[in-house]
C-alpha cells in the first residue's frame, strides 16, 4: 500500500484569520450592531473623521470605537473626549489590525459595557495602504479614506484595499486650492477598479461632505436593522 | 513588514490544520498559490518563511509559489484581459470599468508535502509526486 504523502488542502492562506472574523461578525450581529473597518495610509484623516462623526452622531446613535494604534493612545484620548467608549487596541509591530486583535477588543467591550446597547462601532486600523485590506476584522463594511494630498495615482498603485472599499472618503478637501490635484481623476481612477464603491469628497476642516458621510452611515446602519418580516399565516 | 504578519498567519492556518490531523507527518513542502492582485510580494514571503519557520513544526519545509496573474472579465465586450497593474484596470477596448476578477486575487494553500514516514517507500513517492 501507498503511503499518502501529500494532502490538498485548497484552504485560504487567511483562514485563520477569516474564522476569528466570523467570530466577530456573529458577535456583532447578536448584539444588534453594525461594524465599519476605516482604513488608509497614515495621516489621511480617519481620527479627524471619527471625532467629527462622533460630535455629529453619538446623540442618536450609540457608538463604541475600537482604536488600533501601534504604540500610543493618543487618537484614543482625542477620542474619548467625545463621551463613547473607546477600545485601545495596542498592535506593536503589527501594521494592521487582525480578527484576534479585534476580538479582544470586542470582548472588553461585552465585559465592561452592556454590549446590545451599541449601533454602531467604528475601527479605526493601523494607518497603511498596503495589507489592511486583506485582514478582514469582523466588520460589515470596509470604509476607505484618501487624502487629497496622497496624488490621483495612489488607487492605481495600491488597488487592492479601494477594490475591497464600500464607501470612499476623499478627505482634505478643503487643500485642494493648494495643490494640483484633480478630484475628478482620482474618483475615475477609483471607479476604473472598483465601478460599485460610493465615494464621498469630505473636509473634517470646513465640514463640506460630512453630510452626506453621516447619511451614508445612518442609511447603512438602518438598512441593518430593518426587523425580519413576519409573513402571516 | 506585512509579509511577515502574512506568513505568521499562513503558518497559524497551516498549524491548524495540522493539529486536527491524526498523524503528524513532518511536512517537507508547502505549495501556494498568490494573485497578482493581492497585497503579497512572493520574493518577500519566500524570505519571510524561512526565518519564521526555524525551531517549530515547519522547521525545514520549503515554501513553493505558483503566481497568478490578473485577469478580469469584460462583460460589454464578454472578453476576459489583463489589466495592467499599477497603470490602468478599464477594459482596453471599451474603458468599462474591472468588473468581474477571474484571477488575481487567490491566497491559497494548495497543496501540503510530507516527508515519507517509512524510508523504503521514498522510490515510491518520487515516482508519485
Ligand atoms: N486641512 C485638513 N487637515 C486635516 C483634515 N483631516 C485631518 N487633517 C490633518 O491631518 C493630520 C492627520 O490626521 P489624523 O486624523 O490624525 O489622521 P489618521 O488617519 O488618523 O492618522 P494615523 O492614525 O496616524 O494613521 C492631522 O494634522 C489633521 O489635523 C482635513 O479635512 N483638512
Ligand atoms: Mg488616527
Ligand atoms: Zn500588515
Ligand atoms: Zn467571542
Ligand atoms: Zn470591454
Ligand atoms: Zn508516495
Amino acid at each position: 500500500m501507498h503511503m499518502t504523502h501529500d494532502a490538498a488542502l485548497g484552504i485560504n492562506l487567511l483562514h485563520a484569520n477569516q474564522e476569528g472574523a466570523d467570530h466577530n461578525r456573529a458577535h456583532f450581529d447578536q448584539w444588534g450592531i453594525t461594524c465599519f473597518n476605516l482604513m488608509s495610509s497614515p495621516g489621511a484623516g480617519k481620527t479627524a473623521l471619527l471625532e467629527k462623526t462622533l460630535a455629529a452622531l453619538s446623540t442618536d446613535l450609540k457608538i463604541a470605537v475600537i482604536e488600533g494604534d501601534m504604540t500610543t493612545e493618543l487618537d484614543a484620548d482625542r477620542l474619548r473626549q467625545y463621551g463613547v467608549p473607546v477600545i485601545a487596541i495596542n498592535t506593536g509591530r503589527s501594521c494592521h489590525l487582525d480578527s484576534r486583535m479585534v476580538a479582544g477588543g470586542i470582548h472588553r467591550l461585552q465585559h465592561d459595557y452592556n454590549p446590545n446597547q451599541f449601533d454602531l462601532v467604528l475601527v479605526e486600523n493601523v494607518g497603511n495602504l498596503v495589507c489592511p485590506a486583506e485582514f478582514e476584522v469582523g466588520e460589515h463594511a470596509k470604509v476607505a479614506l484618501l487624502s487629497i494630498t496622497e496624488g490621483e495615482d495612489k488607487p492605481l498603485k495600491y488597488p487592492v484595499m479601494f477594490r475591497e472599499a464600500d464607501c470612499l472618503l476623499i478627505t482634505k478637501t478643503d487643500l485642494a486650492p493648494y495643490l494640483e490635484v484633480d478630484l475628478s481623476q482620482i474618483e475615475a481612477n477609483v471607479r476604473q477598479i472598483n465601478p460599485q464603491v460610493t465615494i464621498i469628497p469630505v473636509s473634517a476642516k470646513t465640514g463640506e461632505g460630512l453630510d452626506t458621510w453621516f447619511t451614508w452611515v445612518r442609511s447603512t446602519v438602518a438598512s441593518r436593522q430593518i426587523p425580519p418580516v413576519t409573513v402571516p399565516i | 513588514m506585512h509579509e511577515t504578519d502574512m506568513t505568521k498567519a499562513l503558518i497559524v492556518t497551516i498549524r491548524d490544520w495540522w493539529e486536527s490531523q491524526p498523524e503528524k507527518t513532518r511536512i517537507s513542502k508547502v505549495h501556494l498559490i498568490v494573485g497578482e492582485f493581492t497585497c503579497v510580494e512572493p520574493v518577500s514571503l519566500q524570505f519571510a518563511f524561512d526565518v519564521q519557520t526555524r525551531s517549530t513544526f515547519l522547521e525545514g519545509a520549503t515554501l513553493e509559489i505558483q503566481e497568478t496573474p490578473l485577469i478580469a472579465f469584460c462583460h460589454a465586450c464578454q472578453q476576459e484581459y489583463r489589466p495592467e497593474v499599477g497603470i490602468q484596470y478599464a477594459c482596453p477596448t471599451c474603458r468599462s470599468p474591472m468588473d468581474d476578477i477571474r484571477s488575481g486575487r487567490e491566497l491559497k494553500i494548495d497543496r501540503l508535502e510530507f516527508d515519507c514516514p517509512d524510508p523504503s517507500k521514498s522510490e515510491e513517492h518520487t515516482l508519485c509526486t
